[in-house]
């Protein structure tokens, strides 16, 4: 782990992009034939096919497609609550599955955002969000330093020793957020964080979530139906089909960051949509 | 909008005594306007003298310690098995599915109906009534344990993973939360339960308790100190019933069965 660290030392994701093309730097995520068959009652269901997928440290990957293409599915795997039926699934060249056991070592660095906020009731929003430091033993007063500090950057301030039944569905969210980011994970994994949030909260928190992005150097999955969400945010937009689930395309979205509301009136981001939006209507 | 939250907070502090008062009226005007016999229902005023000359003197006391007791101690029994067994039966599916037509058949028998049997077995002492009350209160503590236990959210189930966290720590900051309205939901039905256990018990047998003061009010046919110990035992089961109540509300402030607001 400390070798892969010391020849990568910048996390951005350009130089990231550029050592991955020399070939010099291990992948900080690696999908090798990953496959996944559900056993129901009417036979097996295949949900993934043959996945292979290199991320590199700092980079942000979006997955698009239709429903039931598998992309939950995925993000399940590399989060470590569904184990893959074969195929290799490794974190900074750490194999996370171990004889059918999750390697929880290899799954400190990273941090799972739900469709759902599932903030839990009984813990106020500093509680809630302060969590997975708790777990980690740290003591209560940094716990709630850190966890004010967090409802600044998500924008909850003041709402620390709220509990989570008197916000709404898109602060909830953003504390789900925030409680993701608490231990600082050096990976983050998004099941359509934003898909219950209207239009203009939506783009409020993509753009929020580009600045966090932005500053924690973060590796980034983040799961989305929404074309246009997928492009905005990603360094390479990757394309699932259903039955059986599986990747049909990778593409890369060179538009300069920061990116802001107007990028998505320029002709790259519109041509980009529309190829990936032509491709989707392909399968029919 | 706002007085009208306000009035809606106030209104049963309002109806509550004048509910009170409407109870007392139509019974005094039921015995001297028309002249109920006395033996069959005694004037309000009578109940009252009754209820003082009990409460001023020190014999009641006793009975009301000794019923006070067989329900607390017989409800903690049943809070305590009916959450182990509930813990165990709501993980255990297939220990469920095997003894649940042996649950469903003791839990349709009239239980008060083995109160001989308990006095038979521990005499006519406060044992057989701790039992009664205890076996009468269990089954709404375990059966919503059991349900507690099963219904804890599979996303919240999911974050815990997610973070790795521990057998233990998930059971702190997971399980016994999303549990505990449950458990109290079964307390609140289970204290009711444990007064009407102690005092069918003491009916029954025995030479003590406030049941045992009922049966001998009855039998020296003094209608006025019956329904005198009639009016205790509804005050202290409220106040048993506030007791619990009370305990949610410190325990569990964050669920929406205490209205906060």
């Amino acid at each position: 782990m400390t070798g892969s660290h010391s020849a990568g030392t910048t996390t951005a994701a350009g130089a990231a992009t550029a050592d991955r093309a020399a070939g010099t730097v291990r992948p900080q995520l690696n999908l090798t034939g990953v496959n996944k068959v559900y056993e129901g009652r009417r036979g097996e269901t295949v949900a993934l096919s043959d996945v292979n997928l290199s991320i590199a440290r700092g980079e942000f990957i979006s997955l698009v497609g239709r429903s039931g293409c598998g992309k939950t599915t995925l993000l399940r795997i590399l989060s470590g609550l569904l184990t893959p039926t074969s195929g290799v699934v490794e974190a900074d060249g750490q194999n996370i599955w171990r004889n059918g056991k999750r390697n929880d070592e290899a799954f400190q660095q990273f941090g799972v955002v739900f469709q759902e906020a599932n903030l839990f009731p009984w813990y106020t929003v500093a509680e809630n969000i302060s969590l997975p430091l708790k777990l980690r033993g740290v003591g209560k007063k940094a716990r709630l330093a850190r966890a004010s500090e967090l409802c600044q950057l998500v924008g909850l301030p003041g709402f620390e020793k709220a509990y989570p039944g008197e916000l709404s569905g898109g602060m909830r969210q953003r504390a789900a957020i925030a409680r993701a980011l608490s231990y600082d994970p050096t990976i983050l994994l998004m099941d359509e964080p934003f898909g219950a949030l209207d239009a203009l909260t939506r783009d409020k928190m993509n753009l929020e979530l580009q600045s966090i992005h932005a500053q924690a150097g973060a590796t980034v999955v983040f799961v989305t139906h929404s074309i246009s969400e997928a492009v905005f945010l990603a360094d390479r937009v990757v394309l699932l089909t259903p039955r059986p689930g599986r990747i049909r395309s990778i593409t890369p979205v060179p538009l300069e960051r920061p990116r802001s509301l107007e990028t998505e009136t320029s002709a790259d981001f519109q041509r980009i949509v529309r190829e990936l939006r032509r491709e989707l209507d392909e399968e029919d | 909008m706002k007085d009208r939250d306000g009035l809606m907070k106030a209104l049963p502090w309002i109806s509550s005594p004048i509910l009170v008062v409407l109870l007392l009226a139509v019974w005094q005007l039921a015995v001297s306007a028309f002249g109920v016999s006395e033996f069959i229902l005694p004037p309000p005023l009578e109940v009252w003298r009754s209820l003082v000359d009990l409460v001023s003197g020190s014999a009641v006391w006793a009975d009301v310690w000794v019923t006070l007791y067989e329900v607390i101690i017989g409800f903690v029994i049943a809070l305590v098995v009916g959450m182990v067994f509930g813990a165990i039966l709501g993980r255990m599916v297939w220990l469920e599915r095997a003894v649940q037509p042996a649950i469903v058949a003791f839990q349709v028998i009239p239980k008060v109906a083995f109160i001989p049997i308990f006095v038979i077995w521990f005499g006519f002492g406060t044992t057989s009534k701790i039992i009664m009350a205890a076996i009468l209160a269990f089954f709404p503590i375990m059966l919503n344990v059991m349900l507690g236990v099963r219904s804890v959210d599979r996303g919240h189930r999911d974050v815990m993973r997610s973070l790795g966290a521990s057998r233990w720590a998930t059971f702190k900051s997971l399980d016994l939360p999303s549990t505990l309205p449950y458990v109290f939901a079964g307390a609140e039905v289970a204290i009711v339960f444990a007064v009407i256990g102690a005092i069918v018990g003491e009916y029954l047998g025995g030479s003590e308790g406030l049941g045992h003061l009922v049966v001998a009010s009855l039998n020296a046919l003094d209608a006025p100190q019956l329904f005198a110990v009639i009016v205790l035992l509804a005050v202290m089961g409220s106040l048993l019933y506030l007791v619990v109540t009370t305990a949610k509300r410190l325990v569990i402030p964050w669920h929406e069965s205490v209205g906060r607001r």
